[in-house]
């Protein structure tokens, strides 16, 4: 991929998989001219409604610049603008690392990186480095909205609200590093209140963003589509839940989904997934919880499929460690069974909800 | 193993405040698993001793106690001296 200037590098794709954050240079690309050698700086056209834009779809953005930091965020809290970006790395390190830091810190795959930049040098090393991240030259800036990358499927209010939750992250991680004490007494004072209930049609959209995003806290990777989870949602074999979380800083929204396929005797978990925003929450394993006291309620035999991706072990963790055990395995296809003669309460530190609302 | 021990007591006591834990003491039974915890506990073990868990070495019953982490840390360590 020499050839930057080329149409190909500008639509070059990932896989066709939707972007979940946009990392942008600033000299040159989000405005006009060199922050440190012109008295004149302004915007590009456009730039601040492609910005807005692509906040409102849920895609998360930040910067890797080489910069003075000072400035820099001067310049962007001039513009309106330095609230829309989240770990700004504006540094005089390799745009590489400054990514590389970017995708640990939000906590997302190297793949679901978009670059913009203007110098193809940046370009061309980060796409030499870090293959997998969408490079995209400034040229083209002005289609930048209508590739497939930047529109994602579904656009809920989970997602439109997504960056002030990542803001809300931001802040808690900020007082847990200061907090003296265990961090169960850390979570306690977050004030958490955890809900779980039956999918119902609202939440359906929200539902299959979650499959498609979530790889790490996901015991098996299906996805399903909006028809078929509506299928499950008013299947009797099947049972869809749904969880969300708040706590005293505000809500993060649906964070949780199981689909649990019910037989007579034997309920089978197909699903579990956790938003990796609320990882270090301590949650994971409350819904695998409840799941467990439902089917011991039902006298029902309790099965999960497991299928590994290299990101989710800790998914597996979270079964093995609720007492599940491997009981067949097929290529990447592990089968658990748990034989429910100990379930652990659910942890102090959080308020928890069913509702199971017939409807 | 002292050593093990006291550096895997180390590792607890970020989550278990001023609490002194018993060597053989069940981790988890002083409340709920936070599969936070469970990965942050197998991850600390693996880097620390150089070991690798794998997924049969992952069950409650290795990482219940301080004593069974060293136990299973024998366990690890003596296989790959007998290679």
């Amino acid at each position: 991929m020499i050839n930057l200037n080329s149409e190909k590098l500008a639509t070059k794709s990932a896989n066709q998989k939707t972007i979940k954050c946009v990392v942008w240079d600033l000299d040159n690309t989000l405005w006009n001219g060199v922050l440190l050698e012109d008295d004149r700086i302004e915007l590009k056209p456009n730039v601040l409604s492609i910005v807005k834009t692509l906040d409102n779809r849920g895609i998360l953005q930040s910067i890797a610049s080489k910069n003075d930091y000072d400035r820099a965020m001067a310049k962007l809290e001039e513009l309106g603008l330095h609230d829309y970006f989240l770990y700004p790395q504006i540094n005089w390190n390799s745009k590489v690392s400054s990514i590389q830091e970017i995708a640990k810190l939000i906590n997302i795959g190297i793949n679901a990186i978009a670059f913009i930049d203007d110098q193809p040098f940046e370009l061309e090393e980060v796409n030499f480095s870090l293959p997998k991240v969408f490079c995209i030259n400034a040229a083209f800036l002005e289609k930048l909205l209508d590739m497939p990358e930047m529109n994602p499927i579904f656009i809920t209010e989970d997602s439109k609200n997504r960056r002030l939750m990542y803001i809300g992250d931001i802040q808690r991680q900020k007082l847990e590093s200061e907090f003296v004490g265990s961090k169960e007494e850390f979570l306690a004072t977050l004030k958490m209140h955890f809900t779980i209930s039956l999918a119902q049609e609202e939440d359906l959209q929200r539902a299959e963003e979650l499959t498609t995003r979530t790889n790490q806290l996901n015991t098996t990777g299906y996805t399903y589509s909006y028809d078929e989870l509506n299928q499950f949602r008013q299947s009797n074999n099947h049972k869809l839940l749904i969880a969300s979380l708040s706590d005293k800083y505000g809500s993060y929204g649906k964070i949780g989904l199981a689909l649990v396929e019910c037989q007579q005797n034997i309920w089978t978990i197909k699903l579990l997934l956790m938003s990796c925003r609320v990882m270090s929450r301590g949650v994971g394993a409350i819904m695998l919880n409840y799941i467990m006291k439902l089917a011991k309620e039902n006298n029902v035999r309790l099965c999960a499929e497991f299928v590994f991706n290299n990101r989710n072990r800790m998914m597996y963790i979270a079964y093995k460690f609720a007492g599940f055990k491997e009981i067949d395995k097929k290529y990447e296809l592990s089968l658990l069974e748990n034989d429910l003669k100990s379930i652990q309460p659910y942890p102090k530190y959080i308020q928890i909800q069913i509702i199971l609302n017939p409807t | 193993m002292k050593a093990a021990k006291s550096r895997i007591k180390n590792f607890l006591a970020q989550y278990f405040g001023d609490r002194e834990l018993q060597d053989d003491e069940n981790i988890f039974a002083l409340g709920f698993v936070n599969s936070m915890f469970a990965m942050q506990l197998v991850l600390f073990i693996e880097k620390e001793f150089e070991i690798t868990i794998e997924n049969e070495d992952l069950d409650l019953e290795n990482f219940k106690s301080i004593n069974a982490m060293v136990n299973l840390l024998d366990r690890k360590t003596t296989v790959v001296a007998g290679n």
